[in-house]
């Protein structure tokens, strides 16, 4: 029960009349050797250790490696609960919740990429959010994950989800996506509504460069977590609502990766460019290139 | 192609913040430590690329010094790898060379010593995700990744060395995912590299290693 692409996941979900988590699980089950409770236990981890990773730095900030961020979460929480929230209690979580696994990952704590590390904010931080604010059990968010693993190893197989390659629409870009076809399956979507909330995540986020301030894993980085998760919570409701998409799935994703590939390679992971060059950034990444270039 | 596992997209699990300049680090030099086959008294490390641009922001070297230690991606105690190193004795020696630029953007080499003298050195290449390839082996160029139990042969480079292998895995039952062979120079020193499913008997490595002209079997389990 293998599939290599969009169409050919959604005519696996019509043909069983199942969801497209049921099918990336019965996929990993004849794929690996390896049987549904295994992999239940294994996401069960996975979701542990993203709760921890989107809470943790808001009752404990840390300053990053790079001292470029660290106490943000908290701020974006803190604001929530004094009941100032412009966006709301579910779009005000996902952005704290996506800001905070990013600090957590930046200060060396432990985290799951999703699909890397840079990125990893996005789909902890929509479903979390959810979860609270709709009443999910832990439970009832695995086949979002199984079905957010779906458009992640789409995006690995048949594009890419490195920023060195295909710039940040590659990695939140992707993400984005990912979390919001999970949101989709999670609120009771089609399969097809999944794909459409993941084709317009990727749309939305096209042409997205990949420019770290110093060229560490935390500035843009955090903010463009929350921005993905942001995007995942609109694209997820423009599907629900039954609005249908042009583009599909598979036609954006080698969209994506074109564009990607014409992103300048300044622009793609190697701070020559973009955020990583304005004199605000150049200042903030001097401090940690100076001792960057001694040796230990 | 290896196939892309549902933990391969949402994983690894790991200590931040780079899959590929954190968790791909820790993930060569725990290749390393197993490859070495004991524990290790001293380690050289040589970063190239990225990694020697931006390693500290990174915690390249605490990944890497961790990994020789014996530490996962997802093993908490990697941020505070120099302490550790320092209660095991471990003497640790880094350095950039930025003068190279022909290498993969993140690749470093490492030299390892072990309890009991013995020597590996090798190269990784930091791919992506938290995905590695070890690309050279005490000098040799090789090529293989780490995500499936490996074994390592070292042997003259003579006529039957891959039947002799192959044959002792079948007799075992060990189903091969990948075979390469590697070498030096005619007739001189070879590397055939066995990525397998399920488990290996120690009665085969045995047999393996017992033929005339095998000098040394590695093994790594994942």
């Amino acid at each position: 029960m293998d599939f290599k692409n969009g169409a050919e996941l959604l005519s696996l979900c019509e043909k069983n009349r199942c969801s497209i988590s049921q099918i990336m699980k019965e996929r990993e089950c004849h794929l690996t050797d390896t049987n549904q409770e295994i992999l239940d236990e294994k996401m069960n981890q996975v979701l542990r250790i993203m709760k921890q990773a989107a809470t943790e730095p808001i009752e404990h900030p840390q300053p990053s490696m790079g001292g470029l961020i660290g106490g943000e979460a908290m701020l974006v929480d803190r604001h929530r609960r004094e009941g100032k929230s412009l966006c709301g209690s579910l779009l005000s979580k996902a952005i704290a919740y996506s800001m905070a696994v990013l600090e957590r990952s930046s200060s060396m704590g432990l985290i799951v990429a999703a699909p890397t590390a840079g990125s990893s904010g996005v789909v902890p931080g929509v479903l979390l959010a959810i979860q609270e604010e709709h009443g999910f059990s832990c439970q009832d968010l695995l086949p979002a994950l199984y079905n957010a693993s779906a458009i992640g190893y789409l995006a690995m197989r048949n594009a890419s989800v490195a920023g060195a390659v295909a710039g940040c629409q590659a990695e939140v870009g992707v993400a984005s996506a990912m979390a919001a076809s999970a949101a989709v399956e999670l609120m009771g979507g089609t399969p097809v509504q999944c794909l459409s909330a993941a084709s317009t995540s990727l749309m939305n986020l096209l042409g997205l460069v990949c420019d770290p301030v110093g060229g560490l894993v935390e500035y843009p980085c955090q903010n463009r977590n929350a921005i993905g998760a942001a995007g995942a919570l609109t694209a997820a409701e423009i599907a629900l609502s039954g609005v249908r998409q042009m583009i599909p799935f598979d036609e954006m994703l080698a969209a994506m990766y074109s564009v990607g590939r014409r992103i300048s390679p300044d622009l793609r992971e190697t701070a020559r460019g973009g955020c990583a060059v304005t004199p605000a950034g150049c200042r903030a990444a001097g401090g940690c290139q100076d001792t960057d270039r001694r040796i230990m | 192609m290896a196939t892309i596992s549902i933990f391969d997209v949402l994983g690894p699990n790991m200590i931040g913040p780079s899959s590929s300049h954190t968790a791909g680090a820790c993930s060569i030099a725990l290749l390393a430590r197993k490859m070495l086959g004991e524990p290790a008294r001293s380690v050289e490390f040589t970063l190239y690329g990225s990694f020697a641009g931006t390693w500290k922001g990174h915690g390249t070297d605490r990944a890497l010094l961790g990994g020789i230690m014996g530490f996962s991606t997802d093993d908490s105690r990697i941020p505070r790898a120099y302490e550790l190193a320092r209660e095991q004795n471990l003497d640790w020696h880094f350095s950039c060379n930025e003068t190279e630029t022909e290498v993969h953007p993140n690749t470093v080499d490492i030299r390892l010593t072990g309890i009991t003298g013995q020597v590996i050195t090798l190269r990784g290449e930091s791919i992506g995700g938290g995905k590695v390839r070890i690309s050279r082996i005490n000098g040799i160029e090789v090529d293989f990744s780490g995500e499936y139990h490996t074994l390592i042969v070292v042997h003259k480079d003579c006529i039957g060395m891959a039947a002799h292998i192959t044959s002792c895995l079948s007799q075992g039952e060990v189903n091969i995912a990948f075979m390469k062979l590697f070498r030096e120079a005619r007739g001189n020193k070879a590397y055939s590299i066995v990525e397998f499913d399920g488990v290996l008997p120690d009665h085969v490595r045995q047999k393996i290693q017992e033929k005339e002209h095998v000098e040394q079997v590695m093994l790594i389990r994942i």
